[in-house]
């Protein structure tokens, strides 16, 4: 088991933040004319209305809530007089929120393109494994949260905080360590999380790199020159 | 002063027979790919009608170019950077491809194969988007060609608005009709490009033309709704968003785009416009909408002017391009004689496709007694189109420019008949539209004779000047994807699935 522990939640991470990286340099850098949103709202509209925006608004709900409630270091809630039990009903009750909120966006989204037939057929193999794979991490994700809610003292989630925290700092056999004991149901989402990383460069999901926030101070008109004058 | 120059086009509306000709010519050359079926970079409209994509022109509805805030703020119509933003999982303000339409091909192969029986057999249309069967076409990329369709539906033309019982243009002794075709206007002040949030869509310093970075554009089709004419397409299988390139490697070459070389009808003309964009900011705020065609006619320099040339050349722009403005049959139709006029000024995009109005049947019923002659014009109110018609469509409302036009145009018709016909040369009815009689035989070179050297005076860029050769060696060349490659090889990770399969399914044929 402890073999499978390390693999899993020692190297798995680092194999799947290398992949994420390089593949995403590489595609932006040799293939940017397929970097793209690769949106189906010109063939199907109303749906996608309903489905997106709630997929979007809670799918970065959670991934904020992940980025923060993970990487924040320890001392830091500290400070903020925040302990572990008042974090872990903070992230349940959050995270259980945009939950919900993607998952009605998600399922919205995933009846559209296996039931439209336009969308259907102008869908690619990894338009629909990437939504599955979605929804299959959205649902442990809400699982997870029920098995959290038998144990409210944080103790699990600290563990789960330590072992994030670990790995970005290179302290491999620290990190292996903290998560071994934690439920399966919370492995399985980390490993299947670890696996979007690895799918990532190769489907649309690259479009979060280009999120557009540049845009909000550019000047309104561009013009290109020629000539390098 | 800071003088760029554009390739500017006038299409003369009075002439124009529409054969579509330059859409079928354009679309076989750009848009003849998966994705892009129901894109046309050039489409020609009967106009009254809703137009392509339906009702285009209804900017209620689409949000389409340009507003003036409460606070005299330019700013797009749908809305402001955080707005766009804000919606940009699902954009509210973009059409479905129904608004255009579903594209179709024909099973023609079945008219080869199709066994003995007792009917002759038909080619079925069957949708481009799904592969499956169409039992029936609603909507085509021309389906009020020559007036199709009821006049119900084709009334809600926008172009209708405060014309004077329109319900009798129903009526079939009063009817009109006229065409329209539309491409990218390569406006100055470019709603697309504002409304970009990867900023992939620039106008180029050098001809103005408005360009897609193909590479750049991530897909967040803001540009489609911002675009008022609806001239930036969606492509639903490369996920990025396509519009008229005014044929610029053409262009750069010194010839005429593909729809103006193929015009059968010469109609096209296309020249360099000087113009001072330090202003465009200040001409597209213009408070009062039916001020923004002077503000724009204000933009442009004239090319003879000693100062204007000075700066030019300050600027960079070359002598033959100073030269070919000159010369621009854009600038006189524009400028001397304010016969061609700017589509939808009211966009505040302040566009550079313009557009001569056509003349419409009143001369016979001159001659017949019918009409009521202003002097030696026939009074215009009796123009089968009406002229708030017209006005609606190029001038923002204002009647003035339109009846301009046409009386000059008429005078200038009125002039070489009694000329050719009776041996006399008429200089009253010019008189009375401000020509003269030197200006008139310019007019009539350019408009009625209308030879190849004179509607196109495109200038060649200096490649050589900019370009290397020996570094651009071994480069990849022109295409989709990198150059190299296209992203779409069967074992690439990256690419999308192989261009250009279409699905057929057999046909069966029941006995």
């Amino acid at each position: 088991m402890s073999y499978f522990n390390t693999l899993a939640f020692g190297v798995y991470p680092y194999v799947a933040m290398i992949i994420l990286l390089v593949g995403s340099w590489m595609r932006y850098d040799r293939e940017q004319y397929s970097w793209k949103a690769s949106s189906s709202q010109l063939l199907e509209k109303k749906q996608l209305r309903m489905g997106s925006i709630l997929f979007h608004v809670g799918v970065l709900g959670i991934f904020f809530g992940h980025f923060f409630g993970l990487l924040t270091p320890v001392e830091l809630w500290h400070v903020l007089g925040v302990t572990a039990p008042m974090k872990q009903m903070v992230a349940m009750g959050a995270g259980g929120l945009f939950g919900l909120i993607c998952f009605a966006g998600l399922t919205i989204l995933i009846k559209r393109r296996l039931g439209n037939p336009r969308i259907r057929a102008t869908s690619k193999k990894m338009d629909i494994v990437i939504l599955f794979l979605l929804y299959a991490q959205l649902l442990l994700g809400l699982f997870s949260i029920l098995i959290s809610a038998g144990h409210l003292d944080g103790a699990e989630m600290m563990a789960l905080m330590m072992w994030a925290q670990n790995i970005m700092t290179l302290d491999l056999a620290e990190a292996v360590q903290h998560i071994a004991h934690v439920h399966w149901i919370y492995k399985a989402h980390v490993v299947l999380g670890m696996t979007l990383f690895v799918v990532f460069p190769f489907s649309r999901l690259v479009h979060m790199f280009s999120a557009p926030v540049q845009y909000v101070t550019r000047q309104h008109q561009i013009v290109r020159k020629r000539f390098a004058r | 002063m800071k003088v760029r120059a554009q390739i500017g086009m006038v299409l003369n509306l009075d002439k124009c027979i529409g054969c579509h000709t330059c859409s079928i010519t354009c679309k076989n050359v750009w848009t003849s790919r998966e994705g892009v079926e129901y894109a046309w970079f050039n489409n020609v409209e009967t106009k009254p009608g809703i137009g392509f994509p339906k009702e285009w022109e209804n900017q209620k509805k689409w949000n389409g170019g340009w507003k003036r805030d409460a606070n005299g703020k330019l700013q797009l119509k749908i809305g402001g950077k955080l707005r766009v933003l804000a919606n940009i999982f699902a954009n509210p303000d973009l059409p479905e491809i129904d608004d255009y339409y579903e594209p179709f091909d024909f099973d023609y192969q079945y008219l080869h194969n199709a066994p003995d029986k007792k009917h002759q057999p038909v080619a079925r249309p069957r949708s481009l988007i799904t592969g499956q069967r169409m039992e029936k076409i609603e909507w085509g990329p021309n389906w009020e060609e020559i007036l199709g369709t009821e006049f119900e539906k084709r009334k809600a033309d926008k172009n209708f608005d405060d014309v004077v019982q329109k319900d009798i243009y129903g009526q079939f002794e009063k009817t009109f009709m006229m065409y329209l075709p539309r491409l990218c206007e390569h406006c100055l002040n470019p709603a697309c490009v504002a409304a970009c949030p990867s900023g992939a869509i620039y106008k180029r310093e050098e001809d103005g033309i408005v360009l897609i970075d193909q590479e750049k554009c991530r897909g967040w089709r803001m540009c489609v709704s911002a675009c008022p004419y609806k001239k930036i397409y969606y492509n639903w299988k490369s996920g990025k968003s396509e519009k008229c390139i005014f044929c610029f490697p053409r262009i750069e070459a010194g010839q005429p785009t593909v729809c103006s070389e193929t015009c059968v009808g010469r109609i096209r003309y296309l020249g360099v416009l000087l113009y001072d964009a330090d202003k465009i900011a200040d001409a597209a705020n213009t408070a009062n909408e039916k001020d923004l065609y002077q503000a724009q006619l204000d933009l442009f320099l004239d090319p003879n002017d000693p100062k204007v040339i000075e700066a030019a050349r300050k600027e960079g722009i070359s002598d033959n391009w100073l030269k070919a403005a000159q010369r621009s049959p854009v600038y006189m139709m524009a400028m001397d004689w304010k016969v061609a006029l700017p589509l939808h000024p009211e966009y505040r995009t302040l566009p550079m496709v313009w557009y001569v109005p056509p003349l419409s049947p009143i001369q016979t019923a001159v001659e017949s007694g019918h009409v009521g002659m202003n002097g030696e014009i026939p009074d215009l109110k009796s123009l089968r189109i009406p002229l708030r018609y017209l006005a609606n469509l190029l001038t923002a409302g204002d009647e003035k420019p339109v009846i301009t036009a046409l009386e000059r145009m008429i005078a200038m018709r009125a002039f070489k008949r009694s000329q050719q016909v009776d041996g006399v040369e008429d200089i009253d009815v010019l008189k009375q539209v401000g020509l003269t009689a030197v200006q008139v035989e310019e007019m009539y070179r350019y408009m009625a004779l209308a030879n190849y050297e004179d509607r196109f005076v495109i200038p060649t860029s200096h490649k050589a000047y900019a370009e290397n050769a020996y570094d651009l060696k071994s480069e990849c060349g022109f295409s989709f994807g990198n150059g190299c490659s296209n992203g779409n090889n069967n074992v690439n990770l990256f690419g999308t699935s192989t261009q250009g399969v279409r699905q057929v399914i057999p046909v069966v044929s029941e006995d």
